[in-house]
């Protein structure tokens, strides 16, 4: 295992991490209005907002500031909510579970959906299925998500009311949280039927957010795919007498994995971005709405512990393909 | 003479492009013996790396076809039978390897997996049972510790090592029949010399028959028995290697001859054939050599015969060279 | 002239032209529909609220009785607006870092490139509400955001392009001969630099209209009664249930326009520069 190459991106990752703290740090002090007020609100006594501005250092320079402010967070502690005063940690740690269900179906859906459409369409390259489904893809990318799940809800859940229209299950139904994946939790509790019940609520939202990624993957799938039926190696297996199926799957596809993961992981962030809407659309209580809301209510001590968490999940995430790279390709595992 | 492990017979194989069809071979016969290592020779774009990939029906879909011709091994007629069974004839029955071993292996897979992959797929053995196989294949062809470089992957060989690779994973199932499209002119030339040695010596243990496919003639001069040489998409000459370099009669490989550089020769330039090949989507009526020929007459408008000149020498020419069998030879 | 030449390929292509057409009928949209909208776009009538597409109203009314048709022909303006300014907001700066970056190399590249590396860490949508929050809600508040977060992808693509003319002789052969930092950048990498540019630009306006209209979705970018896309399907979001109408239509024109750069985006990458095909 290539420890060096894994002990740089951890390097690398930290780094990251630590310039975007100092970017949040900063932002918020660019936001207007003097941010113990902002932090604490428009109802707060000059008391409190004293023994804020000296518990934040906000006499002190920037750099203490700042000192303090990464000390907290290495801590775990993100601030108070504006509008509830609890910590937002626990807000965000009880939210994050219900961002992190979508993505995960959104991923799955994306990649099956769009590797399938991909390969089919360089294998078949040039027929009505081709050209069919690498123009569905550019409309998928190129239409508003958030206009994209108004119109699936009215037209599955309004039109045809066969999906519910928000929410992760119905009411009364939720089960006892234990891990808050809805499907995980329903399992434990033995509630097949809720199980079932959350199913089909992350059908649509899952869908929404899985159209871009998904169009994405099915349109460098099929290049990649292109690229590398063209190449020696497939030739290769042919003459040793490989099934079709085989050649594609076990020789070609597997290499055309290469580019594919490269631009999912540089597109994550439009998975998370696009949470942020589509939870917003749905109704999802996930992190992305809370973000939203937290912004439309001036609750900024929330907005920037969800930036934060928004920033880390991305580079983590980032990581772990940098990781999977190196075990789909042995070139860089041998040679790092 | 015992049959023909392979006949091909009248091969026209076509591409079709955007500027027409490419008649790449156009009404190719050949014939290899059992045991027999057979030369086909000819510059790039001649035709006879299609007639190697013809032969498997290894062509680009859609684009090429054969368009005629039979091909006869094992009593079969490869040129028509059904995908199935030209399946089970690839890497089983009859193999191929190519120049480019870097190009040709799959990066993402040990070479013990795709010698494997072979072995398991022909032969069904299981798991265990193949990588003992495979390690002893790679043995064979002269690989250093063949068992522990089972889990190498391509791009940890050298250049030579690859081509060792390649030609074990094509000797796995025992092939009766090999072609090799360029095997060695991609490497160094002291490597060159070891894997064109193996061959051979594989040929002789295993008993198979060999079709070389190069523009090197020198290649050809090393370990053939018999060679054809192609000019744009036919055979103009075939004969016994000895015949062919002593005695060649057809005015292409007599040119060929001529623009060898040659050790210790006369000094004074390079003898290039005049002229360039014809696009193979617009050939002239009758031979297609005629625009080069220094022989050329009103009769090469018309598609010359296959003329024997002695017993297992014969040549596509109207006017081919007169050389006396057995009086001192002019010209060389 | 290589110019002309590629001109003709891109009239071939049939993305691309098709995609120009949408593109241009957008843009006439823009500037001559005004003068042949129906309705006063801002102009409320309470008594034909929410109504169905029909004869009166080809798209229909909004909650506030103003015709969506109308609306959305003035909107196109801003849309249109909300593409040129961003990219130009993330092109000038964008271009100028990955130049310095990739032709200085060294610190100043490892220092540009980790600055980019940060600002890459934010999803896209969440760095520009949060720059939105600083600036205050407003629609050229909303441009400039979009602009500001897509400056590292800029930065990237020209640092890419620099980087692979560096290598290339002619490039060296002139540093030999003795041409000044400023000469080659400004003669000899830059317009070599320009087809990843003009592909990523064209293809940007299209991204920065979807993201410029999600702020307007969030509520961050026109104030209301401005007749923004976005802003426009956020209310529709509200009457999802009972006027689908006052969401369909908006959401469908900002398809357009950006499958227009989209496709003219591809078209035009195929013809400059079809190496960039995973970009």
């Amino acid at each position: 295992m290539p420890i060096a190459y894994i002990s740089k991106r951890l390097f690398h990752l930290t780094l990251i991490m630590l310039g975007v703290s100092v970017l949040v740090f900063l932002m918020l002090r660019m936001i207007p209005g003097d941010p113990a007020r902002l932090l604490l609100g428009e109802f707060a006594t000059q008391e409190d907002l004293a023994r804020l501005r000296t518990q934040m250092g906000l006499d002190r320079p920037y750099p203490a500031q700042y000192g303090i402010y990464l000390a907290n967070i290495l801590q775990g502690d993100l601030g108070n909510s504006l509008r509830n005063g609890a910590p937002v940690a626990t807000e965000i740690g009880v939210r994050l579970p219900a961002t992190l269900e979508l993505a995960v179906a959104a991923m799955l859906i994306a990649s099956l959906v769009g590797i399938a459409a991909g390969v089919i369409s360089s294998v078949r390259q040039y027929s009505v299925f081709d050209y069919g489904s690498m123009f569905v893809a550019l409309i998928g990318v190129s239409m508003p998500i958030f206009w994209l799940g108004l119109m699936l809800m009215y037209l599955l859940a309004v039109m045809f009311p066969i999906m519910p229209m928000m929410g992760r299950i119905g009411m009364g139904s939720e089960p006892e949280v234990v891990t808050g994946l809805m499907l995980v939790d329903t399992l434990l509790a033995g509630e097949f039927g809720d199980f079932l019940d959350a199913l089909h609520h992350l059908v649509l939202p899952a869908f929404t957010l899985a159209t871009i990624p998904m169009a994405i993957v099915a349109r460098i799938t099929r290049s990649a795919m292109l690229e590398v039926l063209n190449k020696d190696y497939v030739r290769t297996a042919r003459a040793k007498g490989m099934g079709e199926a085989v050649v594609i799957l076990r020789h070609a596809l597997r290499n055309a994995f290469l580019p594919v993961v490269t631009v999912l992981g540089l597109n994550l962030g439009l998975l998370l971005g696009g949470a942020v809407l589509t939870e917003t659309i749905f109704s999802w209580p996930g992190l992305g709405r809370y973000v939203v809301d937290s912004l439309m209510a001036r609750d900024y001590a929330a907005v920037q512990g969800c930036i934060l968490v928004f920033a880390g999940l991305m580079a983590c995430i980032n990581l772990i393909v940098d990781l999977v790279y190196v075990v789909l390709d042995p070139r860089i595992r041998v040679h790092a | 003479m015992s049959d023909p492990v392979l006949q091909i017979i009248g091969l026209k194989t076509q591409f079709q492009t955007r500027r027409g069809v490419v008649k790449a071979v156009d009404g190719l016969d050949l014939e290899l013996h059992p045991g027999e290592t057979f030369g086909l020779v000819g510059e790039s774009g001649c035709g006879k790396s299609v007639t190697a990939l013809s032969i498997l029906r290894l062509l680009p879909k859609p684009a090429g076809r054969i368009a005629a011709g039979r091909i006869l091994f094992d009593g079969k007629d490869l040129a028509t039978v059904g995908e199935a069974e030209i399946r089970r004839i690839r890497g089983n029955r009859i193999s191929m390897i190519f120049q480019e071993p870097m190009t040709s292996l799959n990066p993402v897979y040990t070479i013990g997996f795709q010698i494997e992959e072979v072995l398991r797929k022909h032969r069904g053995m299981r798991r265990a049972e193949a990588r003992a196989e495979a390690a002893r294949t790679l043995g064979l062809v002269g690989m250093p510790e063949p068992a522990a470089r089972l889990d190498d992957y391509p791009h940890q060989f050298s250049g030579g090592m690859r081509q060792r690779a390649m030609i074990a994973m094509a000797l796995a199932c025992r092939p009766v029949l090999m072609i090799a499209d360029e095997p060695s002119t991609a490497l160094d030339v002291t490597i060159q010399a070891q894997i064109l040695d193996l061959i051979a010596r594989l040929k002789q243990e295993f008993g198979m028959s060999v079709l070389l496919i190069t523009h090197d003639l020198g290649v050809v001069a090393e370990i053939c028995r018999n060679v054809a040489v192609m000019y744009a998409g036919k055979v103009v000459e075939s004969a016994g290697v000895d015949e062919l370099f002593s005695r060649p009669v057809h005015p292409y490989t007599v040119g060929l001859f001529n623009s060898l550089p040659r050790v210790g020769g006369r000094t004074g330039g390079l003898k290039p054939i005049p002229g360039v090949v014809p696009s193979l989507a617009n050939l002239p009526p009758g031979c297609a050599f005629q625009d080069r020929c220094s022989r050329r007459h009103e009769a090469c408008g018309e598609e010359p015969p296959w003329r024997e000149i002695v017993p297992g020498h014969h040549a596509r020419c109207w006017k081919p060279l007169e050389v006396s069998h057995g009086a001192a030879d002019s010209g060389r | 002239m290589r110019r002309w030449e590629t001109f003709q390929d891109l009239l071939r292509s049939r993305s691309a032209t098709f995609g120009m057409g949408l593109i241009v009928v957008v843009l006439l949209v823009a500037v001559i529909g005004p003068t042949f909208a129906p309705y006063d776009p801002l102009k409320p009538t309470p008594l034909d609220r929410l109504q169905g597409p029909s004869e009166a109203h080809l798209f229909g009314t909004d909650s506030l009785g103003r015709d969506i048709f109308s609306r959305v022909i003035y909107g196109a303006r801003i849309s249109i607006l909300i593409g040129l300014i961003s990219v130009s907001i993330s092109l000038l700066p964008g271009t100028l870092l990955g130049l310095v970056a990739g032709y200085f190399g060294g610190r100043a590249d490892s220092l540009i490139m980790r600055l980019m590396d940060m600002l890459l860490a934010f999803p896209a949508i969440l760095l520009a509400i949060f720059i939105t929050a600083i600036l205050g809600p407003s629609l050229p508040n909303t441009m400039v955001a979009v602009g500001i977060v897509y400056i590292p992808h800029y930065a990237r693509i020209v640092r890419a392009s620099v980087l692979s003319l560096k290598e290339q002789l002619f490039v060296q052969a002139i540093a030999h001969l003795g041409g000044g930092h400023a000469r080659i950048l400004g003669r000899h990498i830059l317009p070599n630099a320009l087809p990843p540019i003009i592909v990523y630009a064209t293809l940007g306006m299209g991204t920065a209209v979807l993201q410029a209209a999600a702020l307007g979705f969030l509520g961050l970018g026109a104030q209301p009664p401005q007749p923004e896309w976005g802003a426009m399907l956020s209310e529709g979001r509200q009457y999802i249930q009972i006027a689908p109408h006052v969401a369909a239509f908006p959401g469908a024109a900002i398809l357009v326009l950006v499958l227009g750069f989209n496709l003219f985006g591809d078209g035009l990458r195929d013809v400059l520069d079809p190496s960039l095909r995973s970009v």
